[in-house]
């Protein structure tokens, strides 16, 4: 079977000179929920853009389920659906209008378009709103209204670009649990993000794009391996003391109840609750001082700096 | 997408321009039908009757072809530079790019848009007509397909305004300084044999004066310009328009990135 996405040396020069994608080289397999990530101005949307057709390419190749964008775009574009970063649907259509509409510009027949959308607004908890005018929407519904337009013809590779930007918690959350019921449908998902917890949550590979370069491409599971050490922050039972020394691990105490430590890949969990025991800590609670992904995000983006002031 | 896809498509955008000028009847087909029912009452009625025949016809009956022909143009015009600028100026135009709808499905799209707009603004105005005067029509066929070829070519200059706007501004400046003139310079309201020589062959420059003279020819059997230098100029029109417009969509370079 054909991967979902084949991209190979891709480049895109603008007109300004500006080198935004530098032959990067991605394979998303068909079922994947896979994670795009980077810094702001990375080329993450660059690379949307161009599987989309909405950036032209300087040069590479991209095909999508074995159809090349260029040779084959009906076929290639019939299989993606798109939710953009900014909204971009007309503000003053009701919701019901422009997710049939998408469906006719892909060649749903009207009583079918309608039946899907009606299928996926109600899966959006957006069925209530179908006759509202599209800017009257809040901005989770707005949203959630994108993910629906993308899906009303169903396609076999779904792309979201920063889907649940300024979208609150709880609304996130479900967001989270829908796309992984549309992953465990069959649907391919490439999602790019900034809540590096939302890509550790739902993607089973990654690629972590820079400066338009590709500077990681594995499983999230062999990223996440390379972690060389975790903070962890302690809630204790009783008061510590303000200069407690923990052998071994770096200690900081927070506040009279609260303690910071760094444990890296060679010591385990025990060891430290051992040290902390022999002192006569007790533990009431303990996490992650940042998501583990956010941690590796930093030390990748930042490895070649270091390596250069190693130099 | 098979052809049976692109013409659900094609019926979508169609479908979807009808309803955005139906949903807003109130500023597309209102405004054009009261001024021209103005002029009828003004140009036609009070200051008409005092003008006398022209072209062998009572000036009422003279100016009804031209006027309908005006309705036609700008609303066509209108139709499409403002649903194709709204569009990318809400990038919603990213909805039909990323489809697999062709480039050339979107531009008949939006043409039949405009034709739909610039037809029912023409059919609103001739029932208007209709109180002012009597209408006959002398050549069914001559009338019909000059209101077809005129409602193209200008739903494709709105296009080509649209493609090339960057602000609500460039989309009002070509129909002010542009269309207007060229459209009262075009045989609307007077028979060019009345200029001097120089004048009326300076007219000849305008297009729009074929396109008048050829709707006049079809109602009323009268024209200042041969019938088939109307067509020839109305066929050349749409084919260079057409094809300029399909080269500005297909390179996309204002509307992609």
């Amino acid at each position: 079977m054909s991967a979902a996405l084949e991209i190979n040396d891709l480049r895109k020069v603008y007109s300004n000179g500006f080198e935004a994608l530098k032959g990067i080289s991605l394979k998303v397999e068909a079922g994947d929920f896979y994670a795009l990530l980077g810094p702001n101005g990375a080329g993450k949307s660059t690379t949307i853009g161009v599987i989309c057709s909405l950036v032209a390419k300087s040069s590479g190749k991209v095909s999508v389920f074995g159809y090349d964008i260029d040779s084959h775009f009906t076929e290639a574009k019939q299989c993606i659906g798109v939710v953009p970063q900014e909204f971009n649907f007309n503000q003053f259509e009701k919701v019901l209008d422009i997710v049939v509409t998408q469906g006719g510009y892909y060649g749903l027949p009207r009583r079918v378009a309608l039946e899907r959308a009606e299928k996926y607004l109600r899966l959006l908890d957006l069925w209530d709103m179908r006759d509202s005018i599209s800017r009257n929407l809040s901005g989770g519904m707005k949203r959630r209204l994108m993910i629906a337009r993308a899906l009303v013809h169903e396609p076999k590779l779904l792309i979201l670009d920063e889907p649940t930007a300024g979208v609150d918690i709880e609304l996130r959350r479900s967001m989270w649990e829908f796309l992984e019921k549309v992953n465990a449908n069959g649907t391919t998902i490439i999602l790019t993000t900034h809540y590096l917890e939302e890509a550790e949550s739902l993607c089973r590979n990654i690629a972590i794009i820079d400066s338009g370069v590709i500077i990681e491409n594995t499983s999230m599971k062999a990223l996440l391996r390379k972690l060389t050490r975790e903070v962890f922050v302690l809630d204790t039972k009783a008061t510590v003391k303000d200069d407690l020394q923990v052998p071994g691990f770096v200690t900081r105490v927070i506040d009279d109840h609260c303690i910071e430590t760094e444990v890296d890949q060679k010591q385990t969990l025990n060891e430290l609750f051992e040290c902390l025991a022999e002192q006569g800590i007790t533990i009431t609670s303990m996490r992650n001082k940042a998501n583990r992904l956010e941690e590796m995000f930093v030390s990748v983006l930042n490895a070649p700096a270091e390596a250069g002031d190693a130099a | 997408m098979n052809i049976n896809g692109q013409w659900i498509a094609f019926k979508t955008i169609v479908y979807r321009e009808i309803r955005r000028f139906m949903r807003i009847w109130v500023q597309t087909l209102v405004p054009p039908a009261i001024t021209i029912a103005l002029y009828f009452v003004i140009f036609g009625n009070l200051i008409g009757s005092r003008i006398g025949e022209m072209g062998g016809f009572d000036y009422m009956q003279f100016v009804v072809p031209g006027l309908i022909m005006m309705a036609i143009i700008q609303n066509s015009y209108a139709n499409v530079v403002s649903s194709f600028f709204g569009t990318k100026f809400q990038r919603n135009i990213e909805e039909m790019l990323v489809s697999p709808v062709t480039e050339v499905v979107i531009l008949l799209g939006y043409i039949v848009g405009g034709m739909a707009r610039g037809l029912a603004v023409g059919a609103i105005v001739t029932v208007l007509a209709l109180f002012f005067t009597d209408l006959t029509v002398h050549n069914w066929f001559v009338t019909i397909s000059m209101v077809f070829l005129t409602s193209i070519v200008f739903s494709l200059a709105g296009f080509i305004n649209a493609v090339y706007a960057e602000s609500f501004d460039d989309i009002s400046i070509i129909p002010t300084f542009v269309l207007t003139p060229m459209i009262y310079l075009g045989g609307v309201f007077y028979s060019v044999d009345l200029l001097p020589d120089f004048w009326a062959g300076v007219s000849m420059l305008n297009p729009i004066l074929y396109m008048v003279n050829g709707f006049r020819y079809g109602i009323l059997g009268v024209s200042d310009i041969g019938l088939i230098q109307a067509y020839a100029m109305l066929v050349i029109f749409v084919v260079v328009g057409f094809m300029f417009s399909l080269y500005l969509l297909t390179r996309a370079e204002r509307l992609r990135t």
